[in-house]
Order: C-alpha cells, then structure tokens, then sequence
C-alpha cells in the first residue's frame, strides 16, 4: 500500500490506478457503463418495445400504426384457424426435430464415448462436430441438392421404385435435425464419457444385463443431458424460417408468418414473435424440472 | 457394461448410418461444384474446374464477401471490448444484478433469430433514420455485435473463473499499479481465450442471415445473403455450388482453430 501512496504523487497515470485501485464500486461502473447502455439501452430497449408494439394496431388502409392500446391481436392470434394451425405444426415440427436428433445423437454419442478404442475417442468427437459447425446456410443448400427433383434422394431410392420426399414438411425436418444435430450429440457424449464405469460394473455384479444395465443405469443418467440439448434443437427449429423458405416448399411454420406480417403489420408481427419466445420460456420451465438446465 | 457382440456391432452399424448423415451432405456438396451442369440432377456427367474460375470472377460474390469480413471484423471488435468488460465485472466483483446479466448477455442469442431482428429493425428505424443514419453497414455491425457479446464473453468469463484473483494481488504486492498488472499479468492469461472468443464471434457473424436481412439496407449484401439471393437462380446455380464449396472448406477452420486455443470453450459457434 505504501508503494501505492507514494506512486500517488508521480504521475497522473499511477493516480488514476490508485484511484481504481481503491474504489471497486467505481471500477464496476467504469467495466459496466459500455455493455449496459449497448445490452440494456439497446437490445432489452428495442424488444420491450416490439412487445409493446404487439398491442398497437395498424390502419387497414395506410398500414400506418395506430398506437392505441389493444388486445386485438392476440385475440386474432388465437381465433383466427390458420394461426392456431401454423403454431400448432411449428411446435410439431421442433418436437419431430428434437425426437429426431436424439435418435440419430444417440448411438453415434454411444459409439464414440464408450465402444470406439479410447485413443480413437478425441479424434472421432472432432470428426463429428468440425463439419457439423460449416455454414448454416450450405447445409440447408446440401439438402436441397439433395431433395431437388432427379437428385440424390431421387437417385438412391430409384432401384427400389421410390422417388424422394421432395421440399416439404418432410424435407424441413431433416434439414432442421441436420442443422442442430451438434447440440445434441455433443451433451449425450459428455454425458456418457463421465458416467462413472464402476456404476456398470455394479449393475452387472447385481446380475443384470447389458439391456437391463442401459435401461435402468445408462438412461436415467444420460436423461438430463439429452434434455438439455434439446433446449436447442426445439427453441432453434421454433424460430426457423430461412430453412422452412429453401426446402419447405409450401409449408409455413411460425417464422415464415412473422415474415410475410412485418411489412404490411408490424404490431401482428410482434404479436406473432411473442408466440415461440413464450413456448420457449415454457418448455425451458418444464425442462428445468429434470435437471437439464444445471448441465446447459 | 459388457456388450452382447450382437449390440456391438449393432451400435457400429447405427454410428456409421450417423457419420454417413453428417458427412454425405457435405460430400455432395463438394463434388456438385464440379458439375458441368447447371441443374443439381444425380449423378454429374462430368466434373469440370470451369465453375470455379467463373465464381472467382463473379463480382457479386466477391463484393458479398468483402461486405461480410467488414461487417465480421467490426462485430468481432465491438464484441471484445463489451465481452470482455462483462466479463471482468462478472467474474471478478460481486454486485446486485450480477445474475440478470449472465441472463441478458445471452439473450440476443437465445430468442429466435427473427425476433432480434424485427426488434433492432425497429429502433433503428424508429431512432437512428431521423437522425440521418438509416440501415447499412453500420446497423448490421451493430445487430451482428449484440448476438457476438456472448461468445466472448463466455470464453473470457471461463478462463477469469479458472485463473484466480491472486495472481494480480502478487503483482500489486510487487508493486505494480492496476494497469500495470493488467498488462503484465493479468493480459496474458486471457489473451488465448480472447483469439478463441474473437475467432467463433467472427465465424457467428460471418454465418449470419436473420438478424442481417433485418439490419442491412438496401445496397448491403452479406455472403449468406448473396448464396441465398441466388440461391433459387437456375442461372447462378454453378457459381452458389463453388462458393457453397468454398464455405465448407472455410468455415470449420476458424471454429478448429478456437478449439485448439481454449479447451475450456463449449466448442460452440452459438453457446
């Protein structure tokens, strides 16, 4: 402290140090002015106001916003038939990608984790995740080369009489499940790396079989990962709607409506936004119950 | 747990179904940017390098990729600085709302991507166009920016809870004033962790679509807004293929180069 108290005297520079030396309170402030005007001011700013806006209306005629206070919106939210349907399917389609993904995660995580040789262990996780992080958009691009008419789908299913599934709903699911398939694999593979192996072997002692030992050992400990990655296979599918626009064809999710209501109505717009951040919370809620969001 | 030599082999065969689902895609991919045709039908009649010469000429896609290192470089910059301050104010002092603000940091990311947008898109049109700044270069910095915040700090806020605070009270005890030890000690200890952070900032805002078609003007045009401009263009169809290409070889690296500096990263482009 000594050094601190003469240094005080030198030079302005070392002044200012033993200032915020002696003050944290103002060195808080100074670390968090920036960031809270930027995050606060600006991003918390903008979005309490879109959800204001949710309760404005526009002019039919001008599509100018009328801003009078009203539930019209999120009346029509939930009376108006095609509305209920497109939220009803969004949901259906993040469910069918989140149940997808554990699927197909789960026996590669297995494989890698615990049945691949331990040395080849690293080296197959970065194999697997390294391509899974290439460009979002290339990805939805390689499942439409591969869906497009007289493409790849085509070509394989051809000797058996088939054709492929084509855009559709079918194609947004697998593209979407292609998408965030990472988020899933990477938890289940920590997940069962770390499950301790003298739990096995005490199962196996107690005289159970490898199906008894996966079903009442294995699952019950690798549940709350899986639940935690899928927190974002279903909040990332609830809010897609580029994939929906390149492999879709006609089909039309949650995002795609908030999309085509932003020009003409903005307010509908945000109103219709309002509709996955609040399933988000939801399933967040619910998800919390089994531990997941401890091993986020 | 020992497996029957049936299940072994059954979980080889389903780990294989699932590395060819990974890998296929991308194959295809690759190989599609040497197919003289211009329709995506299976299997090419041939492959040529020709397309590759015409993407590289092709303006639109060059000026698209400049457009997007710009816009990266800048959020990649405004990133570092507000990560790392929240990253320092969190792991180093205890303050009410310590907790709010892990939650709002990750926010611009967790909310749908279309959300974000249509909510940055309306204040900068409701406050920045009277004041002359209307949507461009600048708004999509600041939207690609909000979401990087995180990604920084995440890397910066691990590596501060691993090192203690000991290290900076050592050299103060030494004598060295707060800058000084940030500097000399406390500097060095986060500088792999900032590359980390700053490499999958880049590489977010670099992949970015929703938020960059609600921020950009008219005149702006990113890569992933370009690829998908033209994506639906029977025209452009060779030149989207070769620049797809290029993507898949360019984007894992800097993600492979984040692991590499900073074990302690989730190895996430978006956690």
């Amino acid at each position: 402290m000594t050094s601190t108290a003469q240094a005080a005297g030198r030079s302005p520079v070392r002044r200012l140090a033993g200032t915020l030396h002696r003050r944290p309170r103002l060195r808080l402030s100074l670390l968090l002015i920036a960031p809270l005007l930027w995050l606060a001011v600006l991003y918390l700013g903008s979005l309490a106001v879109l959800f204001v806006s949710a309760f404005w209306t526009t002019n039919s005629f001008t599509s100018e916003v009328v801003k009078v206070w009203s539930t019209d919106n999120f009346h029509a939210l939930f009376t108006t038939p095609v509305f209920r349907q497109v939220i009803l399917r969004s949901i259906g389609v993040a469910l069918a990608v989140t149940a997808l993904s554990a699927v197909i995660a789960f026996p590669v995580a297995f494989y890698t984790a615990r049945v691949a040789k331990p040395r080849w262990r690293p080296l197959l996780v970065v194999a697997i995740l390294t391509p899974l992080w290439a460009s979002y958009l290339v990805k939805v691009y390689a499942w439409r080369l591969i869906l497009s008419q007289g493409g790849f789908a085509d070509w394989m299913l051809k000797p058996f009489g088939l054709s492929g599934p084509g855009f559709g709903l079918f194609a947004t699911i697998i593209a979407l499940t292609y998408l965030w398939l990472p988020y899933m694999i990477l938890p289940i593979h920590t997940a069962l790396e770390q499950l301790p192996a003298n739990l096995l072997d005490a199962s196996a002692d107690l005289g159970a079989r490898a199906g008894r030992t996966f079903r009442s050992v294995v699952v019950p400990m690798v549940l709350p990962s899986v639940a935690a990655g899928s927190v974002f296979t279903f909040s990332l599918s609830l809010g897609d709607y580029i994939t929906v626009q390149i492999v879709g064809g006609k089909t039309q999710l949650i995002g795609n409506l908030v999309y085509s209501n932003i020009e003409l109505n903005l307010p509908m717009a945000a109103a219709l936004g309002t509709v996955p951040v609040v399933v988000i919370v939801l399933y967040l809620l619910a998800m919390r119950r089994t531990g997941a969001l401890s091993s986020l | 747990m020992q497996l029957s030599r049936s299940a072994r082999i059954a979980l080889r065969v389903a780990a294989g179904v699932g590395f060819a689902f990974i890998y296929v895609p991308l194959a295809l991919v690759l190989v599609n940017s040497f197919n003289p045709d211009r329709s995506a039908s299976w299997p090419p009649s041939g492959l040529t390098f020709r397309w590759w010469s015409v993407a590289w000429e092709n303006e639109g896609a060059r000026a698209a990729l400049w457009v997007s290192v710009k816009a990266g470089l800048g959020a990649t910059a405004i990133a570092l600085v507000l990560g790392t301050l929240i990253a320092f104010a969190v792991a180093r002092h205890r303050f009410f709302g310590r907790d709010a603000i892990s939650f709002v940091v990750v926010l611009p990311i967790a909310l749908p991507g279309i959300v974000t947008g249509i909510a940055l898109n309306s204040a900068f049109s409701t406050v920045l166009e009277p004041l002359g700044v209307g949507l461009g270069l600048f708004t999509v910095i600041v939207g690609h920016a909000t979401f990087c915040i995180v990604v920084v700090f995440n890397n910066v806020v691990a590596r501060l809870r691993r090192t203690s605070g000991s290290y900076e009270e050592a050299a103060m005890d030494l004598g060295a004033d707060t800058f000084r030890a940030f500097a000399d000690v406390t500097f060095p200890l986060v500088r792999s962790a900032l590359l980390a952070g700053g490499l999958l900032a880049f590489a977010l805002s670099f992949d970015e679509i929703v938020v960059t078609t609600f921020t950009a003007g008219p005149g702006i045009e990113t890569l992933p807004i370009w690829i998908f401009n033209n994506m639906t263009r029977p025209q452009q169809a060779p030149v989207v293929n070769v620049v797809a290409a290029v993507l898949v070889l360019l984007s894992v690296l800097p993600i492979y180069a984040a692991q590499r500096l900073s074990a302690d990263t989730a190895s996430g482009s978006r956690v």
